[in-house]
């Protein structure tokens, strides 16, 4: 009779989460020894595998290449056996393609493409289930991959979905509150700075509602990027401190994370350039 | 913070889907007993209290929470709306069983647990890591629910004993199921059911009353005779519906016999019809406004509506004759509702003698196969009949006038004290405090929305204003006071009260244009040449400062003394001469000048009795106020639907179909005058030139013919109708604008405006042409409410009067001619009443009725619309339930009908016969 109740009186979610609260996010770094960078991370019940290959030279047509910086190659896939249906997807049908040139975007205005001239740079990213908030799971997974690929990025790009239901912004959709056809706003953030790489919104928000929606998009890819942070740090010094695939189900919400972004002093970003390869 | 992962398999269309769905049990959910130090979590909201100070239950001593399952609170709502019944722990299964089942029982339990005083949690024990029950193998959805419960209340235990050792404080588990209450009592919980726990509470008798009374048991065993057939099942009833075997329409009993009903099919327009149903058994237990299915008999059975008056008499019924008995020993009452087209309903009270002569609300319960009547259960106490207090009260249950004082969550929304203007609230705003403003009102006003201002300006033309109060300034949209005056929708006016929109706070202070006090409003300002042709129209929000505050009466005293010079007169002055020339124009384009008697009762001022009554009285000066604001409004319509083509709210008047003015031409023929009613315009001056030397109340009484004739005004929105024409102003847009105090609809076209012209924000709902339908739909259903309750208002005030008055001869004149009865309006106290020629126990004078003329011959004497007869009124007691004024004949005088004017044997009419009453299901 009455349908799905996505926000209950007392402040719960459907999954029993609040409003800000993400999904467990567990992540891993380097897990393909033949790529130049690899990563994959679970959102909750969506999975996400990247690769990154680069930089290297212009494969194919040369005409390609941009005197200036380089090409950022993005791909998107899903498996097959991503969602409740199992349904064939031919390559290159339109939703890989936009989400491809979205990446694309995304990752064009964080890695520090002039740096490389003349050369590419390719991601593959393939969603093995969705649940929800795929966007999302792949640029935090490609974020992980282009780290671990040792590419100087301004930043990390951390990305989460919001969504809005009585008045309330949710973060970090899962698939049933998607499904249930209120707006949806995705957001990839480069954390430190604020700034926004991409913001993707299709459907009908009322303008006085888009601060708050905003908001807490961009509150919970900071969460997110605490928990990247972390991933990372695990991935160079694995030390007994942080249990390894382990960074903590609530997000920030777990008391004995610091909030601190201290890669603001930006020590570290020499560190991955030191594996940079040198072209030319 | 444990992660678990539930799978669930789902059927949808046919194919079977496996679903998989994280869900996170978490540890940080609150018991929600304040004071509680076991559990981390903070509570918000209202929180039980850490020692319940509840009525002392025999069965349980020590301090206690309750914990109801689903049927409890489905059913016995109304004895957990007692103010007794506190600290209740309300399980989000159990909730959301509740909202799967029963919408407004769900309404109602959210309004419970948001009121502070009665203590009610609402725990999130599916969330919760330890009271989360996977359903097991074989288990179904609701054995498994029946366990969470259990589950959460044994947790309760355990948890509230962590608290300190010696803690005695314990939760007790409320159900009705029997097994259900074994499992938990081995189990080590706690458990009542409802009716024990509540027949425990020996401090609070009247609680039992409320008890819906399920068990249906006890009756089954004493009376195996079954009356009526089963119900059919939903799934049956929706394939008959799907198939045409089954017709769907609501069901509507008839007033006159208890036997018969009709069903209105639902269906396309044009297919509308009625079914008439006959006899208990066919009509089997449904109850007035129920929706119902129907299956048609075969034509052969197919009957005509019994002419016959019948009235649920009961005596003489075996059935009920044994219920009589009963009543002697047991708690057993046959209750009489107020609505004759409801069933009478069986409580069980131990309250009788206290209830007998008393206004009561009964809630049905059930209706079981063998039982002749409903049960139900007494829910309220309304107080003695004729009290004026209860008969108000009733009237507006009766009416649907939401008029329970504001929560404090909509008075939270009210603007600190004292209030002053900021810098902020002068923000696109004007000062207009150095015009000389002017209310013009009724006596007694305090909620004073409109304001008035005219001069000249320096280019000759005239500077005319006029200022309504800003009330959408206060009102936000979408905060708790906006959705309540939303839902109240107008404020009703009742003879000695007045039901608020809005708190008075802002209906009688803040928003009130009174004099010499800084407010806000809207004003809409024109510049006009002396003619009254607008030049130019602006509106703007504005500061004002009102000089005077003017009844109609020192208005009209005002523009007529000739030696009165100042500023405020002068600017009267300048209005009352536009006004005139507006109307002139108005009228000339058509517009209908009707009339209806309206009556004002002096009151006593301590006993709020009616002690004299007055029709009212028309000035100038109220057609001068009515005048500007017509004109207001219509430029402001304009304005509106200018900027939002579709989603502006206007008002408009249908033109009534030609056969509604069948017995106004007709009367008007009786009396050798023709009334053109082919247009607005024709039938305004059609009744211009109705006038009789001999008879110069026939034309007020014409016009009021005439206003029966018409149609309601509606108000609707301009995307979802393309008519927008007001026959009765002759206007081809029309909208409320001047009245935000008192009307809800003028606060949305207030913020319509006020996003035209870029002083205000706009919000999502006030461009949804859908939410704006919704809300139309409401106001037109409240402001019927609001007339009638009126209506009822000055109905029962007219009683209360003549009760006092004691029995009187006036004269009156006849408005309709019925076959066996006729209609007089008594002009000196504005009332209406029907003389009857027909009497149960006397035989029948020879009626001849003409219904082309019309008239009525009563044995010698023929009565014609508009004849001057004499009548006597009397307040008729005889049926305590439906007191009503009585009218008979005094002159003409015929034999064995008419009376004469100081015969008082005429019947017995202050015999009350004992029965109760009621109002709603």
């Amino acid at each position: 009779m009455a349908g799905l109740e996505l926000l209950s009186d007392q402040g719960y979610r459907v999954d029993g989460r609040r409003a800000g609260e993400l999904r467990k996010i567990q992540a891993r770094m380097g897990v393909f020894a033949q790529a130049d960078g690899s990563a994959y991370i679970e959102q909750g019940n969506t999975k996400a595998l990247a690769v990154v290959y680069g930089p290297h030279e212009i494969r194919g047509s040369r005409a390609r290449a941009l005197p200036d910086r380089a090409l950022v190659n993005c791909q998107y896939s899903s498996a097959t056996f991503s969602t409740g249906e199992r349904k064939r997807r031919p390559h290159g049908d339109r939703k890989s393609c936009e989400m491809g040139l979205q990446l694309r975007q995304t990752f064009e205005a964080a890695i520090l493409t002039q740096l490389h001239p003349r050369s590419q740079i390719d991601i593959y990213v393939q969603v093995l289930q969705a649940d929800g908030g795929t966007y999302a799971a792949c640029v935090n997974a490609a974020t992980l991959a282009v780290l671990d690929a040792g590419i100087p990025m301004r930043d990390f790009v951390c990305a989460c979905s919001a969504g809005f239901v009585d008045g309330t912004a949710l973060a970090d959709l899962s698939h049933v509150e998607e499904a249930a056809g209120g707006p949806q706003l995705a957001l990839a953030l480069l954390p430190a700075s604020g700034q926004i790489a991409l913001l993707e919104m299709d459907a009908r928000l009322h303008e006085d509602h888009l601060e708050q929606v905003l908001e807490a998009a961009a509150q919970a890819a900071q969460d997110v990027h605490i928990l990247l942070d972390r991933v990372v740090r695990q991935h160079i010094w694995p030390s007994p401190d942080y249990p390894l695939l382990q960074s903590g189900p609530w997000g920030c919400f777990s008391p004995n994370i610091p909030r601190v972004s201290w890669h603001r002093q930006g020590w570290y970003a020499p560190h991955f350039m030191l594996r940079t390869p040198q072209l030319q | 913070m444990l992660k678990s992962k539930t799978f669930l398999k789902k059927t949808r269309a046919g194919g079977v889907m496996k679903i998989v769905r994280e869900h996170y049990l978490r540890d940080d959910i609150g018991c929600g007993a304040a004071g509680c130090t076991a559990c981390c979590g903070a509570h918000e909201g209202p929180a039980l209290e850490p020692q319940p100070q509840d009525p002392a239950s025999s069965l349980c001593p020590q301090p206690h929470y309750l914990l109801p399952d689903t049927n409890v609170l489905l059913h016995q709502i109304d004895v957990l709306e007692d103010p007794a019944i506190r600290n209740v722990i309300v399980l989000q299964t159990v909730l959301q069983e509740v909202r799967n089942r029963s919408a407004p029982v769900y309404k109602r339990i959210r309004d419970v647990a948001n009121n502070q005083e009665k203590h009610f949690y609402t725990f999130t024990n599916e969330h919760h890591r330890e009271t989360y029950v996977e359903q097991e193998q074989g288990e179904n959805a609701n054995d498994r629910n029946d366990r969470a419960i259990r589950v959460a209340a044994k947790w309760y235990n355990e948890h509230l004993k962590k608290m300190s050792a010696d803690n005695q404080l314990q939760v007790i588990f409320i159900t009705n199921d029997r097994k259900n209450k074994e499992k938990a009592v081995e189990e080590g919980i706690p458990a009542f059911t409802c009716e024990e726990y509540v027949k425990s509470l020996t401090a609070n008798p009247e609680l039992i009353d409320r008890l819906a009374c399920l068990s249906e048991e006890g009756n089954e065993i004493e009376s195996g005779k079954i009356i009526f057939s089963e119900h059919l099942p939903l799934s049956k009833l929706q394939q008959g519906i799907k198939s045409g075997t089954y017709l769907q329409g609501t069901f509507r009993a008839s007033r006159e016999n208890y036997l018969e009903a009709t069903v209105w099919i639902h269906g396309d327009s044009e297919e509308n019809k009625e079914i008439i149903l006959q006899g208990l058994k066919h009509l089997n237990r449904a109850i007035h406004e129920d929706i119902v299915a129907v299956e048609l008999l075969p034509k052969s059975q197919w009957v005509a509506p019994s002419s016959v008056v019948l009235h649920d008499e009961g005596q003489n019924e075996d059935d009920v004759e044994k219920e009589e008995e009963r009543e002697q020993m047991s708690r057993r009452h046959l209750f009489t509702p107020a609505d004759k087209r409801i069933p009478r309903i069986r409580i069980e009270t131990r309250q009788a003698s206290t209830l007998e002569g008393r206004r009561i609300i009964v809630a049905i319960d059930g209706w079981p196969r063998n039982s002749r009547y409903p049960n139900g259960h007494f829910v309220k106490n309304l107080g003695d009949v004729g009290e004026k207090e209860t008969e108000t009260e009733v009237l507006l249950l009766e009416h649907d006038v939401p008029h329970q004082p504001f929560s404090q969550a909509v008075l939270s929304f009210l603007p600190k004290m004292p209030w002053g203007i900021t810098e902020k609230d002068m923000k696109n705003r004007e000062d207009l405090r150095h015009l000389c403003i002017c209310s013009v009102d009724p006596p007694g006003c305090t909620d004073i929305d409109d304001a008035l201002h005219c001069r000249e300006l320096e280019n000759g033309n005239l500077e005319v204003g006029v200022h309504i109060a800003d009330v959408s300034h206060f009102i936000r949209p979408g905060n708790a006071l906006d959705q309540e005056s939303a839902r109240r929708g107008t404020t009703v006016y009742l003879c000695e009260k007045r039901i608020d929109m809005v708190p008075e706070l802002l209906s009688s202070n803040l928003c009130s244009l009174k004099c010499d006090v800084d407010r806000l409003a809207f004003s809409c300002i024109w510049e006009m040449n002396h003619s009254a042709e607008i030049l130019k129209t602006k509106f703007t929000k504005s500061v004002i400062n009102s000089k005077a505050s003017l009844t109609y009466a020192e208005a009209q005293l005002r523009i007529d003394s000739a030696n009165m010079r100042d500023d405020i007169t002068t600017s009267l002055r300048g209005l009352n001469k536009l006004a005139k020339i507006l109307k002139k124009k108005r009228i000339e384009k058509g517009a209908l000048t009707l009339s209806s008697p309206e009556v004002r009762f002096h009151m006593d001022s301590e006993t709020h009795d009616p002690i004299d009554l007055q029709t009212k009285e028309l000035r100038e000066t109220n057609s001068m106020v009515e005048e500007f604001m017509l004109l207001a409004n219509i430029s402001v319509a304009k304005k509106i639907h200018e900027e939002f083509s579709e989603h502006a709210l206007l008002r408009k008047h249908p033109a009534p179909p030609p056969s509604n003015y069948e017995i106004l031409v007709k009367a008007a023929r009786s009396r050798n005058l023709e009334i053109k009613t082919d247009t607005a315009k024709s039938l305004a001056e059609s009744l211009d030139q109705a006038e009789s030397p001999t008879f110069p109340y026939l034309n007020t009484l014409l016009r009021i013919l005439a206003t029966r004739c018409m149609m309601q005004a509606v108000y609707f929105c301009s995307g979802m109708d393309n008519d927008f024409h007001h026959y009765g102003l002759a206007s081809p847009i029309y909208t409320h604008f001047t009245s935000p105090i008192r009307r809800y609809a003028d606060v949305i076209v207030h913020r319509l405006l006020a996003v035209a012209i870029g002083a205000d924000c706009t919000y999502p709902e006030l461009t949804d042409k859908h939410k704006l339908a919704d809300i139309c739909k409401n106001l037109n259903y409240r402001h019927k409410m609001a007339q009638y309750a009126q209506r009822a208002s000055v109905a029962f005030h007219t009683q209360l009067f003549f009760k006092s008055k004691g029995r009187v001869s006036e004269e009156a004149y006849i408005l309709f001619v019925r076959k066996n009865a006729i209609v007089v309006l008594i002009p000196k106290y504005g009332l209406e009443g029907t003389v009857f020629f027909e009497e149960k126990d006397k035989p029948n004078p020879r009626l001849i009725y003409d219904d082309e003329i019309p008239s009525l011959k009563i044995e010698d004497t023929v009565f014609h619309v508009f004849d001057k007869v004499k009548v006597k009124i009397m307040l008729d007691s005889s049926n305590l339930q439906h007191q009503k004024i009585r009218m008979s004949l005094v002159e003409p005088q015929i034999p064995g009908i008419s009376i004469s004017p100081d015969d008082i044997s005429n019947m017995n009419l202050n015999g009350p016969e004992k029965k109760k009453m009621k109002l709603e299901k």
